[in-house]
Order: structure tokens, then sequence, then C-alpha cells
């Protein structure tokens, strides 16, 4: 079982919302999409589910063109942000619904009902109507209504973002277990960088539209083919700086902080990615470099300390472990550890990284 | 903390309490003093106790002009409600085809009653109107000033053409409150299109759709202008409403007191039955 997209554009009027692109999700995966909002994720969804035909390009299922058949055919199931149920069914007739439509035996309903109520923590609801349940049991309906179904297919497009934090945490962790012993091709959308690394499976980073970079979720996060994947792919958003290399000494362009390299390069000019982990208060890896700053803004979660502070003309953020008290305004020293840095050169490709 | 007594902020409420006195309360007052008494000239009054209301509720005039109120409100609402859901579900969702057909359904809404009826009594003119001299051409006997039912059909489509752009608007609202994604599930569910509009569409319409069905309850309830004008009650008393009947009463006949006990029965009907309906659709909203 795959799903293949093979150079599929998307055009409304002269705005152009997919760029040609071509992904190929294979079976028992969980995809994500990842990209911010206008990126694209919802549209590449519903052209993989055939809500939406493609400009131009093709569809390919299991070997299959399907490209401009319709969604009723194609046994694939969604769920949205927003908690998409039916208003006057209980929770019951709600799950059961997909099924009861193409004709199930009403045993067998009870039992897949049974089943996957279970498996969402449903089962004391399920003679509730969606409007009396919380925001995390009315999207869990939603999610076990796309699971009844055995699908091929199964979009979740934001399925968290209109839950509050505890709720989201919960139903993050338990998602990637739901589709494990399913024969399906599950594709996850998401805004949040850390939503993609806590799902694991494989990422496709997006911007506007163009799918950037699609590999295993950690290849993406580690080894950014370019600077754009890596931007997309940081929360809080990378560090970037342009340097020179010559030898086994780097230098930053705009401040006199200098380190040694091993990384098997050209001498010449190059942007570098820093993750705002490796900015912390404290010395972190084999080759810690100092930099000193200016705090700007500095906000405690209390396991973390984000501190967002300017050296010379350029704004950093870091963010490190534990409680560290800074005052805005404050003079501090930072350490960067120079091992994590990602090299891009002036095409913004990685050359290497570390 | 400390409650701070000042008892002067009394004198703000008796701005409110005197209009409300004389919008509201003072004419009804009126209204109820004649209903309990006989009315000669110069102001000379008789008390009779609630004769007047036993009258009114026993006479067959009432119950005949009660009884052709309720048939028309059916009947207009049987209409006016379905018709006016399936027009918003055609109208467009957007494009240059949005305002058109909003400013089309509002312009009904527009004009003044009386040119209502004035418009249709000539439009529907057996010999000169329009459609009363195209329904003879095409062979129907069609007479509304001196057919009851013709009376009747004219007046109920003549209502029908004044206010289902009401519902129209209402439900249109409605509708576009839903969002795309329900349509999407549905879609994916293989829902039909009936399935869609009884589970999704339908539900969420549920609030406007009372609030259209309660306005055009009171409205067809309390109707009086456009019947006046079109067919003035007639032929005979076969369109006369309770509103023309009432006024037939109180100013044409100058039977005060009937008619204000007839007002207040009237009134009453209106209240009850709103009350009742409201509550039966709020219990409804609290089960689900």
């Amino acid at each position: 079982m795959s799903l293949e997209l093979k150079n599929v554009e998307k055009k409304v009027g002269i705005d152009t919302h997919i760029y040609p692109t071509s992904l190929k999700l294979e079976k028992n995966t969980i995809n994500v999409l990842l990209g911010s909002t206008l990126a694209g994720k919802t549209t590449l969804m519903q052209i993989m589910a055939g809500l939406d035909k493609p400009t131009t390009g093709e569809i390919w299922f299991n070997g299959e063109n399907v490209t401009g058949m319709k969604v009723q055919k194609r046994n694939c199931s969604m769920v949205y942000q927003q908690f998409i149920n039916y208003p006057n069914y209980t929770v019951y007739e709600n799950i059961a619904s997909p099924l009861a439509i193409t004709g199930v035996k009403t045993d067998e309903i009870k039992e897949r009902v049974g089943k996957v109520a279970e498996l969402l923590k449903l089962s004391a609801m399920l003679n509730k109507k969606p409007d009396e349940l919380s925001g995390g049991q009315q999207q869990r309906t939603a999610l076990a209504r796309a699971l009844v179904k055995d699908s091929d297919l199964i979009l979740l497009d934001e399925p968290l973002a209109n839950l509050d934090f505890k709720l989201r945490e919960e139903l993050r962790e338990e998602l990637p277990k739901l589709f494990e012993d399913r024969d399906c091709i599950v594709v996850y959308a998401t805004t949040e960088p850390s939503d993609a690394l806590m799902i694991g499976g494989n990422t496709a980073t997006l911007l506007e539209g163009k799918v950037i970079q699609y590999g295993k979720t950690l290849e993406v996060y580690n080894r950014p083919e370019n600077l754009i994947s890596a931007k997309v792919f940081s929360d809080p958003p990378m560090n970037i700086a342009e340097i020179t290399k010559s030898g086994d000494n780097c230098k930053f362009t705009n401040n006199d902080i200098q380190w040694k390299s091993s990384a098997k390069i050209k001498d010449g000019t190059y942007k570098i990615g820093i993750r705002p982990h490796n900015i912390t208060t404290y010395k972190e890896g084999n080759n810690p470099v100092e930099i000193n700053g200016k705090v700007q803004i500095s906000e405690l979660s209390g396991s973390e300390s984000l501190i967002h502070f300017t050296n010379g003309s350029l704004n950093w953020v870091s963010l490190s472990n534990g409680t560290q008290q800074k005052n805005v305004g404050e003079n501090t020293k930072l350490y960067m550890n120079t091992d994590e840095f990602l090299y891009f050169d002036q095409n913004n490709r990685l050359v290497n990284n570390g | 903390m400390n409650k701070t007594i000042n008892q002067k902020a009394w004198y703000f409420v008796i701005p409110v309490f005197v209009l409300v006195a004389f919008n509201a309360a003072i004419p009804l007052m009126t209204v109820v003093n004649y209903s309990f008494q006989e009315t000669f000239g110069n102001n000379v009054f008789a008390w009779e106790g609630t004769r007047w209301f036993k009258q009114i509720l026993l006479s067959e005039r009432f119950h005949a002009s009660l009884g052709r109120q309720f048939a028309f409100t059916f009947i207009i609402l049987l209409i006016q409600i379905p018709l006016g859901i399936a027009i918003a579900l055609t109208m467009p969702k957007k494009g240059w085809g949005v305002p058109v057909c909003l400013i089309l359904m509002s312009m009904p809404l527009l004009i003044p009653w009386n040119v209502v009826g004035a418009m249709w009594n000539i439009f529907a003119l057996p010999d000169i109107g329009f459609l009363g001299h195209s329904l003879n051409a095409m062979g129907f006997d069609y007479n509304f000033t001196q057919q009851p039912g013709d009376a009747w059909f004219t007046t109920i489509l003549m209502d029908v053409w004044h206010w289902t752009s009401l519902v129209v608007l209402l439900s249109y609202a409605g509708l576009n409150s839903i969002q795309p994604a329900y349509y999407q599930a549905a879609e994916i569910d293989g829902a039909s299109r009936w399935a869609t509009f009884r589970y999704i569409e339908l539900p969420k319409m549920k609030k406007v759709l009372t609030l259209a069905i309660l306005l055009r309850f009171m409205d067809s309830f309390m109707i009086y202008t456009e019947p006046f004008v079109l067919t003035g009650g007639g032929p005979g008393n076969t369109t006369a409403f309770l509103s023309i009947d009432l006024v037939k009463m109180a100013l044409g006949q100058f039977d005060l007191g009937p008619a204000a006990a007839m007002s207040l029965i009237y009134f009453f009907i209106v209240l009850l039955v709103c009350w009742v309906f409201y509550n039966l659709m709020m219990k409804n909203e609290a089960q689900s």
C-alpha cells in the first residue's frame, strides 16, 4: 500500500496554493506535514483525500491512478482542527455513522464501535451528545469515527490545535500508539515542530506551498537539507548568522567571536544555523564558545528558560535548562555549543554539521 | 466589601418607568378598563364584570375569526418555513451572486404593508390585474372579490411573497455559520445530500429556525394591513382575521367593551402560544 503524489500542483485563479510536488508515502507510516499556517498543509491533505482535485499532476494509490476519484470511493477518513461530529447523534451513533452508511450489520457495528470507544476511552460516554462532552472528548469521538472505518488513509488536520495544553499532551502521547497496529497510511498536519518530533515517523517540511524536505523525522531535524527546512523545523526560531572560515578557524562576520571547526568544508563565507538550545547559560559540548549578550526578554517556564539577547547588531534566542533568572538589560555571558552548528553555503544548502 | 447605601439611585429609574408607563402600561390599562365596563356617551361608565369576556368567548363570530386566524397562520407557516429553507439552500455561498440574491430577497421586506396590500389588490383584479386577468385567460374562474377560496388563495400568496424572504435570510445566515469541515466530514462518510441536510444543516439551523417560526407566527397572527387593503375581510367575513374583526367591532360597531375584552383574549393567546413554543424549543435545547 502506498500513496504517491506525482507532480501535483494546485492553482486557484492566479494564486498557486501548491507548487509541483512529488511525494511517496509508504504503508504503515505516520507522515507529518510540518509548516506554518497557509503553508498548504490542508490543501495537500484535501488533494490526498480527493476532496479537492489537483490542477495538474496525478495521485496514485496502491499502484492505481485515483486522480479525480471521489472521496467516497477512496476509503479514507479525516479529523479536523474543529471538533466535527453530528450534533444530534449520540457518541455511539457518531462513531457508528461511517459504518451504518456503508451497510455494515448491527452486530458488527456494535463490536467495532465498542472496541474503538475503549481504545479512545469513550466507553462511558457512548450515550451522550457531543455538546455534553469536553473538547478533548469531542475530538476523541471524531478520532474514533476516523478509526472505526479501517481506512487506508487517515488524515489528521491539526487535530490538537484547539485543545488546551493538558489534553493536547495526553492525546499527543496516545496518537502514535493508536495507529501502531493499523494497516494504513497516516498523515498528520501540524504547525508545531515538537508535535513532529513526538510523533516520529516521517516529516515533510512545508513553506508557502512547497514541500521543502521529506524524510525520517529525526533525519530532517538533524540534517535539514537547507536553511528553509531548518527554519521550519525549529521552535523557538533558529539563530542564523554569517561566518567566514579559513583553515580550522571560524569567525562571525559581525563580531570577533572565533572557534575551531573540524568541519571538512572549503574556506569561505557560510551561514550557520544555531538552534536555541545550543546557546545556553552553561557550557555544553566539546568546544563551547563564549558570547556576550544584552538580555532583551527573559521567559521562564520552570523547566526551561528562554532568553532573547542582542550581540552587536544581531538578535539571538537561547534556551537553557532549569530556571536561569536574568534581568532585562543585564549583560550576561552565554555559551554556544559549536559541535551542533549547521553550516549552509551561499545557496542555503547544508554543507556540514558539527 | 462595604455596601454603600444610596437610595437616590432610584431616581435614575424614573425616566424608564415613565416611558414604559406611557407606551405600555397606560394604554393596556385603558383597554382593561373598557373590558370590564359598559361605555355610554359623555364618559359615563357602568360596571359589567366579566360579561364581555363571557360574551366573546361564547360568541360564534369570535370562534369563526379565531379559526380563520389559526388556519391562515398554520398554512403560511407550512409554506413559508420549508420554502424559505429550500431557497436558502439553493442560494450561492460566495461570489457576485451573494449580494444580488440578498438584495432581491430583502426587497419585499422593505415595502410598506399597505403598499403590498394595494399592489396585490391591483395585481389580482380579475379584469385588469396581471394575475387575475392571466388566470381567467387560462380558463380559471378566478375572482378574489367574490369567491372566498380565491380570496384565501390571494391572501396566502401575498403573505408568502411578502414574508418568505425573512425565513430565507435567517436560514441563509444559519447555513453560512456551518463550518465547511462539517460538509467535508459528511462527504468522507459518504452521507447523502438528504442525510447532510437532516443531520448537519437542520440541527445547526435549529436556533434561527426557532426564531423564524416565532417571528412568523406572531406577525401572521396579528396581520391586519395587508388583508384589510386586499380584501377588507371579504367576501363576506371569509377573510376577516382576528385583528380585522376586532377593528370592525371596536370602530365599526363602536362596541368598546366587547372589543376590549377581545383584544385582551387575543393578546393572551399570542402570549400563550409564544411562551409554550419557546419553552418547548428551549427544553429540547437543554436536553441535547
